[in-house]
């Protein structure tokens, strides 16, 4: 579904240059729940805005459902964006003069999807986070974790093969962190790819394989994939994650 | 897509409404600004006749003094003397042609209860119905023959008719002017004009006259022209001796309904001028001219230089205006450069990006057109107000709200595209906590 091979990210001055990313390597198969950890800094959300096509890499391969994302125009990279991946923000931003319903509408206006589908997609995604019942609310009339629900709900209307989460549960309590992480769960057990960054050890531990990332580097992961009580995608027998090291 | 941008635009309008109504007002009060002057100046220079304004000519004679020109860029006289009027209606090469001056007559109304007043009559030929074509409301104009009879007949303006009929259908009535009955052929409907192009000597947005009476009965009559006259020579004693004087007083138009109709007119004109060479007048070099009715407007300079300076003072204090609101959008769009990088990791491109902003700029636009466009109308009241004579050309024709909105709307889209293409620019990676 993602894989990186050797990839390089360099951020250039004219006094000096900064890897970000270095000979970094990995493999997320489809179905995959990958966790990655690792140091403020170490270069964990240079590669989820490389993983999101949001940047631009120096070096390296970068193929996203099997299309090399190198040399793709604007327009391009935001149609393979707007088709295959959704984004989960610490953050929500979810835009506070739309309510909900308009908030999950974004990513489907831009796909150009007709009026009842996009109504269909909508009423949905808001229904399979719990919020059906408050498409005409406004953001800030919600708790963190419903804004959060909302996020998701976004970025599931598209059905999006990969899912980009950076903090999820960054700014919610336990109850409500709990709550977001069962439900991205139940999503990947339906067959949706997730990235999740992570400083949080007990989240990380819930993923299918963890990738811990180091100065712009993969240090370590975990090459066995955990079992999984649900047969289907994810499952030890369908499951051959691989991380490759550099 | 473009609804949807334009539901998205007005709901950002809403959003920040006091910033919204600072580049609203700005974009509206440069509107209005540059507006109101370009319609007094569009108006005062438009076609007054469009569907004939290139077959009416009027007739330039230079019969001038030998040792200066009539005009300071050498141009012959800006009127004719009676006597090369009168030749040159009698020849009658042109397909219409009508000689005419201003007179001033005391009316004597039949009706004691309006008093005897001074009225502005034209005294012209009957050509004149036909060539400048005024709405008749009864009746119509006086013949060819009533004016070689020099018979005493009128045409009445509108208020003219108003005053001494109350309105009614006058025609065949009496009109008693300096103690002479006129009788009354026609009625003219409210005539319409944005410039009195027919005669600009005095003064070019004055009003017609108030009525009409045929050229060779004014001259029978003796009456003298209340316009401009302007002699190189002193004219002698008597009515006569001046009416064959080289005063200019008689403004001289024709209808030539074709290029060759108008080669030919040219011609003859020639012809005749070299022929009065030989009878020792017209001392300086063939200088004759047929402008038409645009060209004898420009000549005239009906559009005046402080019109000109004024429109281009309102559209630079558009200019002023503009860059105010590109600062203000620069505020605004940079303010939602959060919400831009969302809209691109949602999978916005920056086409799509860039077309949301410009439509945004665009609904900014419109509604400082809306605005813009009362505060032209007010404007012009206030031009009509200070200045009687712009009255005829200070008000909004459908062209000029057309012009308004347009130039609003370019003038914020302009105004939004430095703005815009910075949002474009946005690296949405920057903007979100990945």
């Amino acid at each position: 579904m993602l894989k990186m091979t050797h990839l390089q990210k360099v951020y250039r001055t004219h006094l000096i240059e900064t890897y970000a990313l270095r000979d970094f390597s990995i493999n997320v198969r489809e179905g995959e729940f990958v966790a990655v950890t690792g140091p403020s800094g170490s270069g964990k959300t240079t590669f989820l805005n490389i993983a999101g096509l949001l940047e631009e890499f120096t070096g390296g391969e970068y193929r996203l459902d099997g299309v090399d994302v190198h040399g793709l125009d604007d327009n391009a990279r935001s149609r393979l964006r707007n088709e295959k991946i959704g984004f989960i923000f610490q953050g929500f931003n979810l835009i506070p003069d739309l309510n909900l319903f308009d908030n999950v509408d974004v990513p489907l206006r831009y796909r150009g999807y007709g009026t009842a589908e996009r109504k269909q997609r909508i009423e949905e995604s808001l229904g399979r986070v719990g919020l059906a019942s408050r498409m005409k609310h406004y953001p800030s009339e919600l708790s963190g974790g419903q804004q959060q629900r909302v996020a998701i709900a976004r970025a599931l209307a598209g059905s999006p093969r990969l899912l980009l989460a950076d903090e999820p549960t960054g700014n919610l309590d336990s109850l409500m962190a709990r709550g977001v992480m069962e439900l991205l769960e139940e999503i990947n057990r339906q067959g949706t790819t997730i990235v999740m960054v992570t400083h949080d050890p007990e989240l990380a531990a819930r993923a299918h394989r963890n990738v811990h990332v180091i100065d712009g580097q993969v240090t370590d992961f975990d090459d066995e994939p955990k079992l999984r009580r649900e047969p289907g995608i994810g499952s030890r027998e369908s499951l051959q994650a691989e991380s490759v090291s550099p | 897509m473009f609804t949807y941008y334009l539901q998205l635009g007005l709901r950002s309008l809403k959003r920040n409404p006091i910033l919204t109504a600072l580049m609203v007002a700005g974009i509206a009060l440069g509107i209005a600004a540059s507006m109101t002057t370009l319609t007094v100046m569009h108006l005062m220079g438009s076609d007054p006749i469009p569907w004939k304004s290139d077959k009416l000519h009027y007739v330039q004679l230079d019969n001038w003094s030998p040792d200066e020109a009539a005009n300071d860029d050498g141009s012959p006289p800006d009127q004719v003397t009676y006597r090369d009027a009168l030749a040159l209606m009698e020849a009658a090469k042109a397909d219409k042609q009508a000689a005419m001056f201003k007179v001033s007559l005391p009316v004597q109304p039949e009706n004691p209860e309006v008093k005897p007043f001074q009225s502005l009559l034209r005294a012209t030929y009957s050509d004149f119905f036909g060539m400048f074509e005024p709405p008749f409301k009864y009746g119509g104009p006086w013949d060819r023959r009533q004016d070689a009879e020099h018979a005493r007949v009128v045409v009445l303006g509108r208020d003219a008719n108003e005053k001494l009929f109350g309105g009614q259908d006058s025609v065949g009535k009496s009109v008693r002017m300096n103690g002479v009955d006129y009788t009354v052929t026609g009625v003219l409907d409210d005539w319409k004009l944005r410039s009195k192009y027919y005669d600009l000597t005095t003064g070019a947005f004055s009003d017609p006259e108030e009525m009409f009476l045929p050229f060779t009965t004014a001259v029978d009559l003796k009456q003298r022209a209340t316009g401009n006259n302007s002699c190189w020579k002193a004219p002698g004693a008597g009515w006569e001796a001046y009416l064959d004087s080289d005063c200019v007083w008689v403004q001289m138009w024709v209808q030539l309904d074709s290029p060759a109709r108008l080669a030919e007119y040219k011609a003859f004109l020639d012809s005749y001028v070299n022929e009065q060479k030989k009878l020792g007048r017209f001392p300086r070099p063939l200088n004759n001219r047929l402008p038409d009715v645009k060209e004898w407007m420009r000549d005239q300079r009906v559009v005046s230089g402080d019109v000109q300076v004024q429109t281009g003072l309102g559209f630079a204090f558009l200019v002023v205006c503009l860059v105010n609101t590109i600062g203000l959008l620069l505020a605004k769009f940079t303010r939602k450069a959060g919400e831009v990088g969302l809209r691109r990791a949602l999978g916005a491109s920056r086409r799509e990006v860039f077309k949301q902003f410009l439509i945004e700029s665009g609904v900014i636009g419109v509604s400082g057109g809306v605005l813009g466009l009362l505060l032209t109308a007010l404007g012009l009241v206030a031009v009509r107000a200070l200045y009687a004579q712009y009255k005829s050309v200070a008000s909004l024709d459908w062209m000029m709200v057309a012009t308004t909105i347009v130039l609003a709307i370019v003038s914020a889209v302009l105004a939004g595209l430095y703005p815009t293409w910075r949002a474009c620019r946005v690296q949405p990676a920057a903007q979100l906590k990945l």
